[in-house]
């Protein structure tokens, strides 16, 4: 029914927007000529992408470019506004509630806040066990056992099962999240900035650790992240958003070895590495936008040091320029 | 695969470990709270107000509401005087029906606290179940449903409960209506908003992305963490609420006198304040302060113990 | 010359109900003047308590029970608190990670700044208020007469640290102390921070010590560095000669984890195991449990040797590739 290297997960046309409406009394004062504007944050804009089976994509960019908004759609925790999710060809919206169910199952997600994703008054025997026990994944006589499994899997002992979240370090409590997500056997793992929170010599054992899964049992894996040296070390492909939209799109090693667009050089060129002694830094100028409020045309004409007139009024649109290299950027028209 | 992901083989893992074992949330709990001397003082005395009002059949020296033990007589004695029949000493005075103060303010006591628990467990369902339903659903559900808490919360407490008791008449049961309507509102209230805050938070969206269904997420998940400001919202309650009802009794209206709580003591005995028979009304307000205030300081140090921005 | 700032074996222990906590134990550096200092470790290393040790700001449970802190020729650890309130926010600035640490939600940027300025001189509203506008043109804020006016709320994350580092430097400080205040910042932003600062602390000649877990930032920013490991100092030199030829088990395991230093597709270096619990450090060398090279002699705390000269290091077995 599917066939090899067939995409996973497809993303078309992917819109969320967020929207503040206005309550009674705001529309009672707007009546008598009051100017208030319902709020509405654009918080992903036409995206479109597929992740195949066994790939490992990066989803870079910093605040309000919505990849954790996206990361939470694939994940089934938010509704887009508009487009389509498609999880081994069928269309994930269309579903009845049942299928849909089992479907979105097979997508998890592992959290960035290893002490807020964890329930502080359940143990880690429920933790991990709630979910294969509800959906019928495995038996309550047979929870144990598979505890124990999915637990050694993760580098966790046993015989912590009984013990509280409360009572683990950073580190241990993203293992405990992620036997929780492996214990509904998935087949996609979506990372949301999963070691951010983690210190350096715990974050190398947590991506060691998705390594080895991935090997293991041949999981696909979408990894959110502003580390770019993260994203690097373990991404097949990488996807950069700006503001919501998609800004490129090329394996890993086009783009960090040539990065097309102003945005992704910007990104690369900043990010400090270890090797950069002492450097004399010359960032990109200026803030980033807020979402309520972006620019107009492409939107990151106001900090591109090579901004053109047609920047300022029309969009770029995402366009092919190389063999899987994507790229939204007007500079890329003119060399044809 | 034999060996863990971080390197280490399973027994090293192990011996790395601190002592204690398990530690539950509640044991956490009862460290933090202990640590204010003036917290377990409080709860002891708390105790041994309870005790007295549950055993009070049994200690106490007389039924004052027994119309054949009373005697018309022996009325308005000052405190230390013994009874003519047998001598036995009425240690608080009589009232001025005849009436062992210190048996009366048992049974007072007894009233008084079943009266405020049992409407503050009551308020305390409805107004959980009210609020988190407004919170986990949200949109026109939770307006609409606030909407009804603010106008609930609008009206003066004792104004709503006065009304209540004018048309629903006397009795234990009709109280505890009345103070159940005045006080659900700020259990929702208050659980609504801590289940605004725990809605958003990462293990609630873990327990979505793993398909649980609502009604597990909403009790399994977010009532337990929303428990404590209303245990804190609770003590500070059913507080207010036995003195509500004193209050009302005070007033005349709530409870018959042949069950009187505290307030009707206190009621019954301020005519004979001036002429000097202070015993009658003092020693039953003595005692609704000493209850209610072991409650309030047993509330004082929940609400510091379970205070997450005081912890960690 | 003298540095403006010398450490001397500072210890600082929390003395909590479940047992003493030595947060910061023996540690000695100095910083000179116009130069940057980074101090790296990760959770729990002690970094963020030396820097509140040094400002004076470590509260009970905790103390420092030994050492001293020498700046300008006097020793902070004996100064009163009255003579400390003289030397912070004047002599001695701080960054925070988080700038609601120093920005008062409810009060105006021009209220604040005021308040810093005539806390520690005399001068009149104008002046303060010239001083203000000049200090948010320093840190490169466009249109400071308009922001003087705002709240912090109205400022976006980087833009309010921005803030908190012109407040820092309203008084000329000697030395600032920065804690963690790029870490929760994005890339672009970070860069530009970084950038600033770097040409703030060159002309004003302001010495400074940045205390952050990542040692990236302090590759591109410090010129000598301090790593940290359980309250402990384990390594210490210039920036160069610790990130080229580190010594200690723990600082090349840190520097071997980083993803640009491994090939890609292949697992990253890792340190087995966790950081010890500070209730119950091994006994000897901290790192022990977890040193690939450790031995019987490990069990001894080792003291501070340069193999190397212009490097420190606390190790029996530093890692040495030309022995001299």
């Amino acid at each position: 029914m599917t066939e090899p290297n067939a995409p996973l997960v497809g993303l078309q046309n992917i819109t969320k927007r967020f929207v503040k409406s206005l309550d009674l009394t705001t529309k009672l004062i707007n009546l008598v000529g009051g100017n208030y504007r319902e709020e509405v944050v654009q918080a992903v804009d036409d995206v479109s992408f597929t992740i195949g089976e066994g790939e490992v994509v990066g989803l870079v960019g910093e605040s309000g470019c919505g990849k954790s908004t996206i990361g939470r759609m694939v994940a089934g925790i938010l509704e887009p506004t508009a487009g389509a999710i498609q999880y081994r060809g069928e269309d994930l919206l269309s579903l009845p509630k049942a299928k849909r169910r089992s479907v979105s199952l097979k997508s998890q997600m592992i959290f960035q806040d290893p002490f807020a994703s964890l329930n502080p008054r359940m143990r880690v025997r429920d933790i991990i066990g709630e979910a294969p026990v509800a959906h019928k994944i495995v038996s309550s006589d047979e929870l144990d056992d598979y505890l124990d499994e999915v637990m050694n899997l993760c580098g966790l002992e046993p015989g912590f099962k009984r013990r509280y979240a409360h009572q683990f370090s950073g580190g241990q409590r993203q293992r405990i999240g992620i036997a929780r997500a492996l214990a509904v056997k998935p087949d996609f793992l979506i990372c949301d900035e999963a070691v951010a929170a983690l210190d350096v010599s715990i974050q190398a054992q947590i991506l060691n650790l998705f390594m080895d899964l991935r090997k293991e049992l041949g999981l696909t894996y979408l990894l959110i992240s502003h580390d770019l040296g993260v994203v690097e070390h373990l991404s097949d492909r990488v996807v950069i958003m700006y503001l919501g939209r998609l800004v490129e799109v090329a394996t890993a090693e086009d783009l960090f070895r040539d990065p097309n667009h102003p945005y992704t050089k910007a990104l690369l060129e900043e990010v400090p590495r270890i090797d950069n002694r002492r450097r004399n830094f010359a960032p990109v100028k200026g803030e980033i936008p807020s979402p309520i409020d972006p620019p107009s045309g492409c939107y990151f004409h106001p900090r591109c040091p090579h901004a053109t007139e047609r920047c300022k009024t029309e969009a770029p649109v995402l366009k092919e320029i190389g063999p899987g290299r994507l790229s939204a950027c007007h500079l890329n028209d003119a060399t044809g | 695969m034999t060996e863990l992901a971080n390197g280490l083989p399973l027994a090293a893992v192990s011996a790395t470990e601190k002592a204690a074992d398990v530690e539950t949330p509640f044991q956490r709990f009862l460290s933090g709270y202990c640590e204010s001397k003036v917290a377990i003082g409080a709860f002891f005395g708390f105790l041994v107000v309870l005790f007295l009002a549950l055993a009070c059949p049994w200690i106490s020296p007389t039924n004052p509401y027994d119309l054949m033990q009373v005697d018309i007589m022996e009325n308005r004695l000052p405190p230390g005087s013994a009874r003519y029949s047998d001598g036995m000493i009425y240690w608080l005075g009589t009232d001025g029906q005849g009436r062992d103060m210190l048996s009366g303010i048992f049974y007072g006591l007894r009233t008084s606290l079943f009266v405020g628990a049992m409407s503050g467990v009551i308020a305390l369902m409805l107004g959980t179940t009210v609020g988190l339903t407004a919170a986990y659903f949200g949109g026109r559900v939770d307006t609409v449903i606030m909407r009804i808490v603010d106008l609930q919360l609008s009206f003066p407490t004792i104004l709503v409960a006065l009304m209540l008791l004018a048309i629903l008449g006397q009795g234990v049961d009709k109280i505890i209506i009345a103070l159940v309507t005045v006080q659900w509102a700020y259990y929702a209230r208050t659980i609504r908003s801590q289940a605004l805050i725990e809605r958003r938070r990462e293990y609630i969206e873990a327990a979505q992305c793993l398909a649980l269904g609502h009604r597990r997420i909403v009790f399994r998940h977010l009532l337990p963490n929303c428990m404590p400001p209303l245990i804190v919202v609770g003590t500070v309650q059913v507080a207010h609420a036995i003195a509500l009802e004193a209050t009302l009794s005070f007033l005349g209206l709530g409870l018959p006198p042949t069950e009187p709580s505290l307030g009707l003591l206190i009621a019954n005995g301020f005519d004979y304040m001036l002429s000097g028979r202070y015993w009658i009304s003092f020693y039953p307000g003595v005692a609704l302060l000493i209850a209610i205030a072991t409650i309030n300081l047993m509330g004082d140090q929940l609400r510091d113990v379970l205070n997450p921005r005081l912890q960690k | 010359m003298a540095a403006t700032l010398s450490v001397e074996n500072l210890n600082t222990t929390f003395f909590t109900k479940a047992g003493e906590v030595k947060a910061v134990d023996g540690v000695s550096f100095e910083v000179d003047k116009g130069k940057i200092l980074g101090l790296v470790g990760e959770s729990g290393s002690g970094k963020t308590v030396t820097g509140f040790s040094i400002l004076g700001l470590v509260d009970p449970p905790g103390r420092i029970v030994n050492g001293r802190i020498l700046f300008g020729g006097e020793d902070l650890v004996q100064l009163s608190e009255e003579s400390m309130r003289h030397i912070r926010g004047k002599r001695i600035s701080t960054v925070f990670q988080d700038p609601m640490m120093t920005l008062n939600p409810v009060l105006r940027i021009d209220t604040q700044m005021i308040e810093a300025l005539l806390a520690h001189e005399k001068m009149t509203g104008d002046a303060a208020r010239q001083r203000a506008r000049d200090a948010l043109g320093q840190v490169g804020i466009p249109s400071p007469d308009e922001r003087l006016k705002a709240y912090p709320h109205q400022f976006s994350g980087g833009m309010r640290q921005r803030v908190a580092i012109a407040i820092a430097l309203l008084h000329r400080p000697e030395l600032i102390i920065a804690d963690e205040p790029t870490t929760a910042l994005d890339v672009t932003i970070q860069a530009q921070i970084l950038f600033e600062v770097q040409a703030l602390c060159r002309e004003s000649n302001t010495a400074m010590i940045w205390i952050t877990h990542d040692l990236s930032v302090v590759a591109g920013l410090a010129d000598d560095i301090c790593v940290m490991y359980a309250g402990r100092l384990v390594e210490t030199g210039t920036v160069d000669g610790v990130l080229d030829n580190p010594l200690h088990p723990y600082t090349r395991g840190l520097i071997g984890s980083v993803p640009s230093r491994n090939t890609r597709g292949r697992p990253l270096n890792q340190i087995p195991g966790m950081t010890p619990s500070m209730l119950s450090l091994p006994k000897g060398c901290a790192f022990r449990t977890r040193c690939a090279v450790a031995d019987g002699a490990c069990e001894e705390q080792p003291e501070i040797t340069a193999p190397i000269d212009g490097r420190g290091v606390r190790c029996f077995h530093p890692h040495m590739d030309n022995p001299q």
